[in-house]
């Protein structure tokens, strides 16, 4: 075993150093530790990451770096260092030459973090105005520079625009365009893209990539996805209830961790050989400990698979795991022969075929509005299921994954086609459905915190959803059909007595599939069920859906924007755009060429921490307006395959690839085959035809 | 679509942003404990609660407290000034004023919350079924909402006292109803926010009826902008009561009645100004009161 | 823009519309008998029967309604019983008054209210905070009739520096003063409380707002982040919740005119209601609810001019 060494005696120069930061809110009269002895620092022109759940201190972090915290914060010590500035004792006025100037912020949902009634231009003018001492029309000539620096098309009559007029990624790049205006020494990316559209995310990160080469700024970059950070940054630090529990070079943290929290990390997201019929996946099991408990030893011990007496006694100091590696674990040389604690799933879900389709949607369509204004939210959608089948829905937002998803289940009143489910057609909405029919049929939704009353506890949810759809029993049978319910999605006796606001995110969602499922349902749908969770929570939620798939045959729609989830619980996949199904077909063929551009572009977009990123395909421009959609093939106005007049005349039609596989494309599959394999190989940007930015 | 990460700013964790009443619902009667707590250690509640529960107390008790018949003709001095004897002085017919002080608490604390109670029961009802139902019913319910709106309170009440004449059901009755369209708002937009929520298309696939998913799973998520409602519109009703009795359209001689009395005390104001100072001050720390109470709530639930 | 501003004009009048419906139904078909509730129990059932057929209620509900909206709209609002005059031209009169009081009021009290309530939410929860808040709420309860008699009596009965009845002024600036000022200030009392009030709020929430965050963090100064990115959305609200309480000051003007007697439309609906003077009740009655749908209706126009976000929405 190393020596332990404090952090302190690294080479603490750099852009930026943080030394010691212990920071705590104070909550009436209790002070509350949010971040313990955080030291790190970050070199000019280096990009550290700061990764970790939600609830880690990341943006305590980015908003102590700012000098923002909230009012009742305080620095009970440390010293945060902007090259030789100590921001930590910096008078206001001090802050106001530093703030925009030598360090900028660029945060979460730009929409709301530009003021709403002023335009663009003048939004960006304001810095030069105040830090470069511009004039007014010498500041707008700057600005408009600057939006062409950020690749925003028309500069000139963006400047006007307000801020609402823009989609997620432009308001993102005017982010930038502000923040880069005065050449900051740092940059303070706070889940930047988190929110956006994985296509426009990509776009987004690789802006950044590209700026880096203009701009000398060092940049803290905090996520709670690891797969951006391994990208974007050199080196990592991974936060846990406010400790830097380990750091080090983002390749060799991921692929190599010594902590065993970032190796909890690393195994409960789904990598891309994992399927559910093969591996499980790895949960970090508990949760984390509640704002300002007083933790004795280290403070993952009550989690840690390899915990000894001496964790629950001493806090473990900084280690030197490896050259420029630090893990605060007393045993981080076992930490890489820690196994895989969750065993693989002896039974696969078999196909059992000739059964019939248990779902078949047939030209299904949803129109709102009427005349010019009419938005076709579904155009022509026919998918079929059968039991016991995970079909997995993707497409990004606006593309009408969740209308579907409504429509099938009865929430929203389609405006043509059929839906026949077991065999019977069923009527449009929920509430003119058969009794039997209903609940054989449920639904699982995305947010944990409104899926339940707030004002009935669990044991009253379930109670209600056992009378209403396991059809009559007394109020004995009731009693016990909830606790087999509790059981099967292992909520434990006591949690089923309390309301929601007592239960956390990943306890809410398994309130809310034991109420799907009590009426032994045969098909589930479950609308990104696992998006606002944290990923060890994501875990255990996916883990416990297959096992109930496996164990009660249920079918699943299962809809997500996180293609490695979809990959990992999929048998088959459907990819929608602009409320079209483009693609269908088998999860392993949808995954590999020949496959839709769109799927192409999608796959390409998705960050990973496992494998060197190959080539992107970037997709121009925005969604278009659904409103208005595109001519011909609806994909064409960002299609980097784009034929030509093919495609702004022609409807595509249904290309087959093999069998239960086809997606709609001029391109037949035995020239988009090779295209797309050879695109894999080659260097990145050869595919990519630079196209102006289209707005909505 | 990707959902926004639960925030993470401590800022927001910690202390809570102004909401607008109808952003109050999802108050989770879990939390009824916790409310309770917070309204105990809110100073402007406590003190807004202490006010009122005194003069609730005296509206109730008064009879053993006062020195004097309220009504009566107790002493042959009129117009006499605090003494000794009389502690607020005589009015202009020689009645004790600290006795008819005490005593007008009755008839203030009896129709205001009467009013107040049917604007709320009738708001509850409309807001829910035209929050939850929307479409054509929805559409008309509120423009005829809009229409009274139009009319100042007062000014309707003048208009419908005036015909049907004046006396204490009539001053409950349109005050009542004019309360309803104004609840029925609050309650409506609390409704709307409460309907897109998962739960409630949740129960509807488990097969509720549309009255249990009203009454049983909304209701008690709105009940936060309801308590507020609740505070705001009774402090209303008793300025309003008071007003329309100063106007001579409330309650009659020879009530008591705070408005009332002020009203005949306006013409001694000069010589014997305590006629009017003592009411008037009753009736504003009265207002004052359920206004902090109000006031209080809306932090307390707003956190 | 233009096809919102027409949808809330269309809206506008659907309610005005329901608006007369409700008013017919209150002053013609509630009491009954109307000739019975104008001339009293006292009077003749022959006396009745002709003033309701001098009136033409004994006519179909319908009908009359139609002759009674008719009639308003083309501006013949009938007679007073009382003053023998014709009704439009005594409301109009009374109005214009009012509105000078009114007017009065609001060109006072509303940049008043505006500035105490920015003043408290920059300095939300420290003392003139409170002080404004509480002052607020303290003078919200207190009704017109009660602020009214104490300043008629330490103004004008104490100190006599200003009058007790006060008349509609001259041109004389001062003299709109000594006319104005103490009719006005119950009114201005309770509007204080509930426009700071808004502005308080407003600028909470805009002071929390990410845009302000971002404009801090851009360096920008104080000064300006106030400014250009605080007030600029934060009192969007409060055009709204002046629109409103504008409307609720007619309310005020029945007491404080009255107390005053100032010859305003306040007096006249409350003199026509005591006295019973039907014509002039309903037709004062529905010219109130107009002005007040007018008002919201401006102060929509207002709200959308002002907000890129309304404004620019297809």
């Amino acid at each position: 075993m190393s020596t332990p060494q404090p952090l302190a005696s690294l080479p603490q120069s750099g852009a930026l150093a943080i030394e010691h930061l212990t920071i705590s809110y104070l909550r009436r009269d209790r002070a509350l530790p949010v971040l313990t002895d955080v030291s790190f620092h970050i070199e000019p022109g280096e990009a550290y990451g700061l990764v970790g759940e939600s609830g880690c201190g990341k943006t305590t972090v980015a908003m102590a770096v700012m000098c923002y915290l909230p009012a009742n914060a305080r620095i009970e010590a440390g010293r945060i260092r902007l090259q030789e500035v100590d921001l930590t004792t910096a008078g206001e006025a001090q802050l106001r030459s530093l703030r925009g100037n030598r360090m900028a912020m660029v945060y979460q949902d730009a929409g709301s973090a530009l003021n709403p009634s002023l335009t663009i231009g003048r939004q960006i003018a304001e810095v030069y105005r105040f830090h470069g001492g511009l004039d007014a029309a010498a500041a707008t000539d700057a600005a408009a520079a600057m939006l062409e620096t950020v690749q925003i098309a028309d500069p000139a009559r963006m400047l006007r625009r307000y801020p609402h007029e823009l989609s997620g990624g432009q308001q993102q790049r005017v982010m930038f365009a502000m923040a880069l205006a005065t050449n900051p020494d740092l940059l303070v990316l706070d889940e930047p893209t988190t929110g956006l559209d994985t296509t426009v995310e990509a776009e987004v990160l690789d802006l950044v990539a590209r700026l880096r080469s203009k701009f000398s700024a060092s940049i803290l970059f905090i996520s709670h996805n690891l797969g951006i950070v391994a990208r974007m940054c050199e080196r990592v630090g991974v936060l846990y209830a406010g400790r830097l529990i380990e750091e080090g070079p983002s390749r060799e943290i991921f692929s190599d961790p010594r902590h065993p929290y970032t190796l909890g990390l690393t195994r409960c997201v789904p990598n891309r050989i994992m399927r559910k019929d093969a591996n499980r996946l790895d949960p970090i099991p508990g949760s984390l400990p509640p704002l300002g408990l007083a933790v004795q030893g280290c403070v993952y011990a009550p989690r840690c698979p390899i915990a000894r007496a001496r964790c629950r006694e001493e806090d473990p100091p900084a280690f030197i795991s490896g050259p420029r590696r630090v893990s605060r674990c007393f045993y981080h040389d076992e930490v890489p022969s820690i196994p895989q604690s969750a065993e693989a799933l002896p039974s696969s879900p078999a196909n059992g075929a000739s059964e019939g389709d248990l779902l078949r949607v047939e030209r299904l369509s949803k129109r709102y509005g009427a005349g010019a204004n009419q938005v076709v939210a579904l155009d022509d959608v026919s998918i079929e299921l059968e039991a016991g089948e995970v079909l997995g829905l993707v497409g990004e937002s606006g593309s009408g994954k969740s209308t579907l998803a409504k429509c099938v289940v009865g929430l929203l009143d389609a405006s043509g086609g059929e839906i026949d489910f077991a065999g019977r057609k069923l009527a449009r909405l929920a509430d003119w459905r058969e009794p039997q029919l209903r609940r054989k049929l449920q639904m699982v939704f995305q947010n944990p915190d409104t899926t339940l009353n707030p004002s009935h506890t669990a044991r009253r949810i379930l109670t209600r959803a056992a009378r209403l759809l396991s059809a009559g029993g007394s109020a004995v049978d009731r009693e016990r059909r909830v606790t087999s319910l509790a059981a099967a999605v292992q909520l434990r006796p006591h949690h089923l007595d309390l309301k929601p606001s007592f239960l956390s995110g990943g306890l809410k969602q398994r309130v809310a599939i034991a109420r799907a499922f009590a009426g032994s349902p045969a098909l589930v749908l479950c609308d990104e069920p696992t998006s606002a969770l944290d990923v060890s929570v994501q875990a255990t939620i996916l883990n416990l859906l297959v096992d109930l798939q496996t164990k009660q045959r249920v079918a699943y729609l299962f809809i997500s924007h996180d293609l490695g989830v979809v990959r990992y619980l999929a048998d088959r996949i459907a990819v929608m755009y602009l409320g079209q199904i483009i693609e269908i077909g088998p999860a392993q063929e949808v995954f590999s060429p020949p496959h839709h551009p769109y799927t192409e572009a999608l796959l390409s977009a998705m960050p990973a921490i496992d494998e060197s990123q190959g080539p992107r395909i970037k997709l121009s421009g925005t969604m278009p307006n659904p409103a208005n959609p595109p001519s011909g093939c609806r994909f064409h106005t960002r299609c980097p395959r784009f034929l030509g007049d093919i495609c702004r005349e022609r409807n595509p039609p249904w290309q087959e690839d093999r069998e239960g596989h086809r997606y709609r494309c001029h391109i037949a599959p035995a020239d988009l085959g090779p295209a797309q394999r050879e695109a894999t190989s080659s260097p990145a940007g050869d595919n990519n035809r630079p196209r102006a930015e289209t707005s909505p | 679509m990707p959902a926004p990460l639960p925030a993470e700013r401590p800022g927001e964790i910690l202390d809570a942003g102004l909401k607008s009443a109808s952003e109050l619902s999802g108050l989770a009667s879990g939390r009824a404990r916790e409310v309770l707590r917070a309204l105990w250690r809110s100073k402007t509640f406590v003190i807004g609660a202490a006010i009122v529960l005194f003069w609730v107390l005296d509206a109730i008790f008064w009879p053993l407290f006062v020195p004097y018949d309220p009504e009566g003709l107790v002493s042959p001095a009129t117009l006499q000034p605090p003494s000794a004897e009389h502690l607020f002085g005589t009015d202009d017919l020689g009645r004790d004023i600290f006795s008819r002080t005490l005593a007008g608490a009755r008839p203030t604390l009896t129709v205001a919350p009467l009013a107040t109670a049917i604007g709320v029961a009738g708001g509850i009802l409309v807001g829910l079924f035209t929050g939850f139902y929307r479409g054509l019913a929805d559409d008309i319910a509120m423009r005829v909402v809009d229409a009274l709106l139009a009319f100042p309170l007062i000014i309707i009440a003048v208009l419908v006292i005036s015909i049907l004449g004046p006396s204490i059901t009539n001053v409950i009755l349109v005050i009542g109803i004019v309360f309803t369209p104004i609840v029925a708002r609050t309650v409506r937009s609390a409704v709307l926010v409460e309907r897109q929520r998962e739960y409630v298309a949740a129960a509807r696939l488990l097969g509720n009826s549309d009255l249990y998913i009203m009454f049983v799973e909304i209701l008690p998520n709105i009940t936060g902008p309801i308590a507020v409602e609740i505070t705001i519109r009774l402090g209303y009703a008793i300025f309003t009561s008071a007003t329309l009795s100063f106007l001579a359209l409330g309650i009659q001689q020879p009530s008591p009645d705070w408005g009332l009395t002020i009203s005949i005390g306006r013409v001694f104001l000069q010589t014997a100004p305590s006629e009017v100072l003592f009411p008037a001050a009753a009736l504003a720390t009265l207002i004052v009161g359920v206004n902090l109470i109000a006031d209080g709530l809306r932090q307390v639930l707003e956190e | 823009m233009s096809r919102f501003l027409a949808k809330r004009l269309v809206l506008a009048f659907v309610t005005l519309f329901c608006v007369s419906i409700i008013l017919f139904l209150v002053a013609q078909v509630m009491p009954g008998d109307v000739g019975r509730a104008i001339l009293g129990p006292y009077a003749t059932e022959v006396q009745v029967r002709a003033l309701d057929h001098q009136l033409g209620v004994d006519r179909p509900l319908l009908e009359r309604y139609s002759t009674w909206l008719g009639g308003f709209m083309r501006g013949d609002w009938g007679n007073s019983f009382l003053l023998h005059r014709p009704v439009a031209a005594i409301a109009f009169d009374r109005l214009y008054n009012s509105l000078i009081l009114g007017g009065f009021a609001l060109l006072l009290i509303v940049p008043t209210s505006i500035g105490f309530g920015v003043l408290a939410a920059l300095n939300y929860g420290k003392w003139p905070d409170r002080v404004i808040s509480v002052a607020g709420l303290s003078l919200i309860a207190l009704p017109e009739f009660v602020t009214g008699i104490m300043v008629l009596v330490i103004f004008a009965v104490e100190l006599g520096w200003l009058p007790a009845s006060s008349h509609v002024p001259s041109v004389n600036p001062l003299d709109w003063f000594r006319q104005l000022l103490l009719p006005s200030i119950p009114l201005m009392f309770v509007l204080f409380g509930y426009i700071s009030r808004m502005a308080r709020t407003g600028t909470i929430e805009s002071l929390r707002s990410n845009y302000v965050r971002t404009a801090i963090l851009k360096g920008l100064p104080r000064r300006t982040v106030i400014w250009q990115h605080v007030l600029r959305n934060s009192l969007l609200p409060t055009i709204t919740v002046i629109s409103v309480q504008t409307g609720y000051l007619v309310g005020g003007l029945v007491v404080t005119e009255t107390l005053f007697n100032y010859p305003g439309i306040g007096k006249l609906v409350l003199d026509s209601a005591v006295q019973h003077d039907l014509p002039v009740l309903q037709a004062t009655v529905l010219l109130v609810a107009v002005l007040y749908m007018a008002l919201t209706l401006l102060a929509d126009v207002l709200y959308t001019l002002l907000n890129p976000r309304v404004r620019l929405a297809a």
